[in-house]
């Protein structure tokens, strides 16, 4: 068991924790605050494969950025004091067997297949540093070309969306 | 060595996480919290499908961003819906949600 594993286990028993929490806990505040922490987990994992501008592509907008969203809304609507109210033990229990049958389906199905045994890339990388790491600059040029894996396209797609959602948030949320 | 099926468990648990918060919570912000962790547990799958089955290629490091920046719209917009909402009703909770029109 070499750092990388042990990094990933801890990295994996805090996601899985703080996701659990989030979905358990009473205060919505803290809702907002475990979810903090899975988004910051999970790019701790992007940076333990070694996709580090992804990694930080999610600690700013995730992190950075909707969280900081939420935080305010939250304090903006319902506020602290009002806590979530416990739903009916029919549905909590209705909820549980959903989301575990679906959890038993998927896993199986995903354990079933079989996947070959793989290194991470970023292992990969120690060894040879020059093979399968992505660089800025291929992102770069992969963003902005309509080539052979160019995304300039969906790039386009993506801020014209951005576009409308600023005014669709203006005209949303404006007072009337 | 970290198996595959290890990480894609970590990102099944987190998606049926979201589910159950989904279906049980009462506020709407906190329904919109369990989706951005089912949309971060399908992120965490292409970049390890990325990862691990194709090296080769980075589409799914490109998917991810792209779900990473339609995500934001989406809880932006949300939100906004939110506000309004608790502006007409003082109230976000799904049960008071019953008309759709004043």
């Amino acid at each position: 068991m070499n750092a990388q594993d042990i990094m990933f286990v801890i990295l994996a028993v805090f996601i899985v924790c703080s996701a659990f929490a989030t979905v358990i806990s009473r205060s919505i505040v803290r809702a907002a605050t475990y979810l903090l922490f899975v988004l910051l987990g999970t790019a701790g994992l992007y940076f333990l494969m070694g996709y580090t501008f992804l990694g930080s592509v999610q600690t700013m907008v995730y992190a950075g950025g909707v969280i900081v969203l939420y935080v305010f809304s939250i304090l903006l609507t319902s506020g602290q004091q009002e806590e979530l109210r416990s739903t009916s033990l029919k549905k909590t229990v209705m909820g549980l067997v959903i989301a575990l049958v679906g959890f038993g389906v998927f896993y199986s199905v995903l354990w079933m297949y079989g996947f070959p045994v793989q290194e991470f890339a970023a292992s990969r990388f120690l060894n040879s540093p020059d093979e399968n790491v992505i660089t800025m600059q291929t992102i770069g040029e992969n963003m902005l070309s309509t080539g052979k894996n160019g995304y300039l396209l969906p790039f386009e797609a993506v801020s014209v969306l951005l576009l409308a959602c600023i005014v669709a948030g203006i005209v949303i949320a404006r007072k009337r | 060595m970290i198996s595959i099926d290890f990480i894609l468990l970590v990102s099944t648990l987190m998606m049926f996480a979201g589910v159950y918060g989904f279906l049980t919570r009462k506020s709407t912000l906190a329904i919109l919290l369990s989706i951005e962790l089912m949309l971060n547990a399908a992120n965490i799958n292409f970049a390890v499908f990325n990862n691990l089955l194709f090296p080769d290629g980075h589409e799914g490091v490109f998917f991810a961003i792209f779900a990473i920046a339609i995500a934001a719209a989406e809880s932006a917009i949300a939100i906004a819906i939110m506000i309004n909402i608790y502006r007409q009703l003082q109230n976000i909770s799904v049960d008071k949600l019953t008309k759709m029109k004043w």
